[in-house]
């Protein structure tokens, strides 16, 4: 398909010239794993490389890291970016800002900072990266996250951070050797990954300053609203106030920051129809990540992260991250190819011998389904002329509301008891049901009860 | 923070499940709820799926539908899924969006912790049960 990339930035990897402020990203990339670089399954162990075609430009991220911690740093994260645009040779152009959107007919015209561009189907990767403030009165005039000063300038300080997510607990952990005082407060209670076992909350690496909290070492976790912040002179008035004892609380601090969250930058789209939803007002999608209310406007990157799929059991896609959207970003162009383009690459026949044992596999070590739980699952359907073909990885949600007459979606889910299992969606003459295997120690469903449940599961529809 | 969408922190004070909350109790709601966006005929709800969760509609119009048939229409400030959820089992209809719907939601695992936290809007919740059931039987008779 002919296209054109354009990018803000003056390079490949921008954000991560920026943030995370205190230097290195939540997701780790093992430098050694039951796989080699380089192979499909070892993507479940590096949840930072892009996705190439090509073997030699696979699992990037490892040859870029320094080996002293397993998580990138931002710079280690930025050269993965740019070596694989680099590498790979994708055409971008950069330091082009979109400024505007609007109808030509059948087509859209972007408007930038470099003139305009036309296209059937624009595609806005635009990131979830712009401060996001609630209205609380006077919060506009404290800094956001993104406007932290350098740790050492909050020396002897008392801090109130407004937020009690990643971004919240990330600052309090950066402060912890510097702060007087650190206050972390919103409305409801701080959820840590290590309790809901999935990636909601705040994950582990940032929990410190929660057990400074617990054992009263002088980080307060507060569930409380906040009222109004109030300048005073070199000081800052927090005014709170807790749900369940209406009871006022004032805290008296040297600096507030919001860490309040970010949205996405869509610009002018709402005013073409495009609806929005949530707090950070991010657009409502597709499974296929169309807007839901605007057919043909497509988005990219972690913005994917609002089409929340099933979310069975509350457990959302890791579609925010490299991790979970790379995949989504291949499932994305096939679709856009099929349905805009007409180009749709004819599927593999899978034999019946061999459908249980393909199955099994995935199951045990597909990248896809690891990635993104009863978000993404491995489609095989009945041709009535070629037999068993295998549809590729498709979203799971399309599949269970509008997929083929005759088929099975194979997904890992999860549920609240931090089980990990694997389900079977079958279709027969488009009348859906679920089938849940049970989970394995070891997470190897290779395993003669295993085949038995989905022997059971496709008798009389694939078997 | 005050609730993250003011908008919903209004909103949900307008609900009558939600009616007897205080600013802070509502801002502390809006904060354990999300907001999704359904398009019209999407599925909210499916038969024999599990893991769902609660839904509150804030703007909109489902339908629930069971073998073909639409048993009834929802509309702003009622919920749905709380059975399946309370009972630990799959749905028994497919609730789907009549136009384009939005609700609050709540994972199901998080229902039993919210109604205790929150037993004013538990009340309220019973007395719109107890409503339905009776509607129910009055229908039957």
């Amino acid at each position: 398909m002919k296209h054109a990339v354009i990018s803000a930035d003056e390079s490949a990897g921008g954000m991560f010239r920026k943030w995370p402020f205190f230097q290195r990203l939540l997701s780790w990339t093992k430098p050694y794993a039951p796989f080699e670089e380089g192979t499909r399954e070892y993507e479940r162990y590096d949840w930072n490389s892009l996705l190439p075609e090509e073997k030699a430009n696979r699992a990037l991220m490892r040859s870029m890291m320094d080996g002293t911690s397993y998580y990138p740093s931002r710079p280690e994260m930025e050269r993965n970016l740019a070596g694989f645009a680099e590498r790979t040779g994708i055409t971008v152009r950069f330091g082009c800002r979109w400024t505007g959107t609007r109808r030509d007919g059948e087509r859209w015209v972007l408007e930038t900072s470099d003139g305009e561009y036309r296209c059937q189907v624009p595609i806005f990767a635009v990131g979830v990266a712009e401060p996001w403030r609630p209205q609380i009165p006077g919060i506009e005039d404290v800094p956001h996250y993104a406007q932290t000063r350098p740790a050492e300038t909050y020396a002897g300080r008392r801090i109130f951070i407004v937020g009690k997510e990643n971004s919240g607990f990330e600052l309090a952990t950066g402060f912890l050797q510097w702060a007087k005082q650190i206050v972390l407060a919103s409305p409801s209670p701080a959820k840590l990954s290590i309790n809901t076992r999935s990636l909601v909350g705040v994950r582990a690496r940032y929990v410190q300053p929660y057990e400074d909290h617990v054992l009263a070492g002088g980080v307060v976790v507060l569930d409380a609203s906040i009222e109004r912040v109030e300048r005073t002179g070199k000081t800052f008035l927090v005014h709170t106030r807790k749900a369940e004892s209406q009871n006022e609380l004032v805290f008296e601090v040297d600096d507030v920051i919001a860490a309040t969250g970010f949205t996405s930058p869509i610009q002018d789209l709402p005013t073409h129809g495009v609806a929005t939803v949530g707090r950070n007002k991010l657009p409502a999608l597709t499974p296929f990540w169309e807007s839901a209310a605007v057919p043909g406007v497509y988005f990219g990157g972690t913005i994917h992260q609002a089409s929340p799929g099933l979310r069975k059991h509350g457990i959302p896609s890791n579609s925010g991250g490299v991790n979970g959207h790379r995949y989504n970003g291949r499932i994305l162009a096939r679709e856009i190819a099929r349905k805009h383009f007409g180009i749709d690459p004819e599927r593999p026949v899978v034999p019946r011998a061999e459908v249980v044992s393909y199955l099994l596999n995935e199951f045990t070590n597909a990248p896809e389904l690891w990635h993104q739980k009863s978000y993404l699952a491995r489609v095989l359907i009945r041709d009535p002329k070629r037999g068993i073909v295998d549809d590729g990885i498709l979203p799971l949600q399309r599949f269970v509301d509008a997929g083929p007459p005759d088929g099975v979606a194979a997904t890992l889910e999860e549920n609240p008891a931090g089980d990990i299992y694997p389900v079977l969606y079958t279709r027969r003459g488009g009348i859906g049901a679920e089938h849940d295997l049970s989970p394995h120690p070891l997470h190897d469903f290779r395993t003669r009860d295993h085949e038995r449940a989905v022997v059971e599961a496709l008798e009389g529809l694939l078997l | 923070m005050r609730s993250a969408p003011d908008d919903i922190t209004d909103t949900l004070g307008g609900l009558a499940i939600f009616a007897d909350l205080s600013r802070p109790e509502l801002e502390r709601v809006a904060h354990t709820l999300e907001e999704r966006y359904f398009a019209q005929d999407e599925r909210v709800l499916r038969e024999g799926i599990s893991g769902s969760a609660f839904y509150i509609i804030l703007e909109g119009e489902a339908a629930a539908i069971a073998g073909g048939n639409r048993l009834n229409t929802l509309g702003r400030g009622e919920f749905f899924g709380e059975i399946s959820v309370l009972l630990g089992e799959a749905p028994v209809a497919d609730i789907v969006a009549v136009r384009p719907l939005r609700c609050l939601v709540l994972p199901g695992g998080f229902l039993r912790d919210f109604l205790q936290d929150n037993p004013r809007v538990c009340y309220r919740i019973l007395v719109a049960e107890a409503r339905k059931l009776a509607n129910t039987a009055r229908r039957r008779a």
